[in-house]
């Protein structure tokens, strides 16, 4: 893909330079298949540098499937997917890797047997030497990743030890580090307080500040709203494959968030039901019109 | 969980003087010692080999060592690609029956077409690379379990071990090569002894330590052996950060069907004629000397030394056994018993010793 693509979707790209304010990751009206079913459809997501873009959604919204676009290991069937105004289309990992976007998974892509710093430049390691002897250079990455560490906050005393033995949030702000170090601009973090105790998240959180204070964009996918709240730019929810929500973090409230990720609309919809119900104090729900926050991405009318 | 169980998060910058986390007490190095996988296997090696020093007084001569490292050679040096095969995470039952597709095609090919043995050699390390390519390509594209696989390409090149050496010789075994063009050096290359110290020594024993020392060396220090270790330990992390999974496993395939080469050259130059019907079996041996050797069943953890190891014990016992005069029939037996004790043992010493 070549700039010359760019262009011929003219209207939008003013920035063809990938500038402060101009965003790093975008997708316009994305889509994913599988066969016959459609996982994802229409999603609008902008990524920008100093930002912390939160993706919320319940079990099977389809938030792993647009990570999964994003990050270069499944392709986009609808839609554009641009970074720094260009479409591309990944065929690996190694290529958005390449291009500045790297991902922490949910089960933080790391070899639990091996060490802590083998993992740390898995797939990146320094060599020295020439071809037929060219070897790792052991010494200098077992410094980098103590240093890197050490930057982050994170303090081992032996590296040597497998990365399995370490806890979830320490394997966590290891991951992060990694991806910093390796000069990430995007970092897209699957979950990551999904199997944190309260202390251990907070650790986190805080390192996902640490990277948006750095100048990288962040794309923080969660289904706890109150972690999106207390980092988040800017949210977006999923629902069902498709965008529910869209909105800065002035126009939203905890509150609304809240409530669209326990469902929203629907829930008022439910509330409808329930009141026939006999034995259900429906009093105490929050009504439809509560629930509307702005920029929706479409009327969710339902009455 | 109290404040030192916690990740030690100080603010950030500001990398002062190296701070512990006060978490890792250094254990004590005997247990560090013993928790490592080829030390189990080695105290075992020197059990066996204790063992029939004691039951087998000619073990105590210096050419029945020799004969014992060069049946251990043998051994071994399938053993090499096959453990780090393992550790990738990947199984090739097919590896016996390779050694001797190897080797026919080199025999046959260079005796009917009369050519100087160099060009059956080279054509047979091109089929063996080319085995292990298609057990690879076929594991990595339909992600099916590789001991599917190469059960099925072990039965197939048995069946055509036999089918064609019966259709081109006519018999079941090939034709003696040993008065053709090149056979002299072919055979100082793969089958040739040398004279120590007026002992009898086998160049294959040379090989083997020779490729133990190159396979260490890529395991712990190159790119390519760390990602072995990640294939094999977490083969879609691997792949996640960039890891070429596919080339990882795909070439591992590839270096068992080199040593299946260079195992049926080596049968090939020391007996001039090969038996088609050979080979079924030996996998088994392969994988129990790697296995014995410490490499994990699973991927992801073991040696290159490990598995040295475990051949010279395997060595070991098959000539111990005739050297102590008893009916070599026990040698299976034996070595089902030395598998399981050996692995029961790997178990307990590393549980004892990684205990906190």
């Amino acid at each position: 893909m070549t700039d010359n693509h760019s262009t011929t979707h003219g209207a939008v790209l003013a920035d063809e330079a990938p500038a402060d304010g101009a965003p790093i990751v975008e997708l316009r009206s994305t889509g994913k298949s599988y066969g016959n079913i459609r996982a994802l459809h229409g999603v609008d997501l902008k990524v920008y540098p100093h930002q912390v873009t939160c993706v919320l959604g319940d079990n099977g919204a389809g938030k792993s499937t647009l990570i999964k676009i994003i990050s270069g290991l499944h392709q986009h069937t609808e839609g554009d997917f641009l970074v720094d105004g260009t479409p591309v289309r990944f065929s690996t990992p190694r290529e958005a890797l390449d291009k500045g976007i790297a991902t922490v998974y949910q089960d933080l892509a790391t070899v639990p047997l091996m060490p802590v710093w083998r993992n740390f430049f898995l797939g990146s390691e320094m060599t020295k030497g020439p071809w037929p002897v060219r070897r790792l250079d052991i010494q200098k990455m077992k410094e980098t990743a103590d240093r890197e560490l050490r930057n982050m906050g994170i303090i081992l005393d032996d590296l040597d030890q497998p990365i399995g033995t370490l806890s979830g949030g320490q394997r966590q702000c290891v991951a992060i580090a990694r991806a910093v170090y390796f000069g990430a601009r995007v970092l897209i973090l699957d979950e990551p307080t999904a199997a944190l105790g309260v202390k251990q998240s907070g650790v986190v959180l805080k390192y996902i500040a640490a990277a948006r204070e750095r100048g990288l964009g962040v794309i923080f996918i969660t289904h706890n709203p109150h972690h999106a709240y207390m980092v988040g730019d800017h949210f977006s929810v999923l629902r069902l494959g498709t965008l529910e929500l869209s909105a800065e973090r002035a126009d939203i409230t905890l509150e609304e968030l809240t409530n669209h990720m326990a469902g929203g609309a629907e829930l008022a919809a439910l509330k409808h039901e329930l009141s026939q119900v006999r034995g259900v104090d429906t009093e105490e729900l929050p009504e439809e019109e509560d629930l509307t926050a702005p920029v929706a991405t479409g009327p969710e009318g339902k009455s | 969980m109290s404040q030192e169980t916690q990740p030690a998060v100080a603010t950030p910058p500001a990398p002062g003087p190296k701070e512990k986390d006060g978490r890792t007490a250094q254990r004590p190095l005997v247990l560090r010692v013993l928790a490592r996988p080829d030390v189990g296997v080695f105290l075992g090696a020197v059990a066996v080999y204790v063992f029939f020093l004691i039951s087998a007084p000619p073990v105590r001569e210096a050419s029945a060592m020799a004969n014992i490292l060069y049946q251990s050679s043998t051994i071994g040096i399938m053993a090499l690609p096959v453990a780090l095969l393992m550790i990738g995470g990947e199984f090739d039952l097919s590896a016996g029956v390779a050694v001797i597709t190897s080797a026919l095609t080199a025999a046959m090919l260079s005796y009917q077409l009369t050519m100087n043995v160099w060009v059956g050699v080279v054509a047979a390390l091109v089929v063996s690379l080319g085995i292990g390519f298609l057990n690879g390509w076929l594991v990595v594209r339909t992600g099916l379990p590789s001991f599917l696989i190469t059960l099925g390409s072990f039965l197939i090149l048995q069946g055509v071990n036999l089918a064609v050496t019966k259709l081109v010789t006519g018999n079941v075994a090939t034709d003696d090569i040993s008065n053709m063009d090149g056979f002299d050096q072919a055979k100082a290359l793969f089958a040739s002894s040398f004279d120590i110290g007026g002992v009898q020594v086998k160049i294959t024993i040379f090989w083997w330590l020779f490729f133990a020392a190159i396979a260490t060396w890529v395991l712990l220090r190159t790119k390519y052996g760390n990602w072995v270790f990640a294939v094999g330990g977490n083969k879609d992390s691997a792949r996640a950060v960039g890891v070429p999974v596919n080339f990882t496993k795909i070439s591992l395939f590839m270096l068992v069907g080199f040593g299946a080469w260079f195992i049926g050259m080596h049968q090939l130059f020391s007996f001039n004629t090969v038996q088609s019907g050979e080979g079924v079996g030996q996998e088994l041996i392969y994988i129990s000397a790697a296995v014995i050797g410490g490499c994990l069943l699973t991927g992801g953890a073991g040696s290159a030394i490990g598995p040295v190891f475990g051949a010279f014990m395997f060595g070991m016992v098959q000539q111990g056994i005739v050297y102590a005069g008893w009916n070599p029939d026990w040698f299976k037996a034996f070595l089902g018993v030395m598998l399981l004790g050996a692995v029961m043992i790997n178990l307990w010493v590393q549980r004892t010793a990684t205990r906190r």
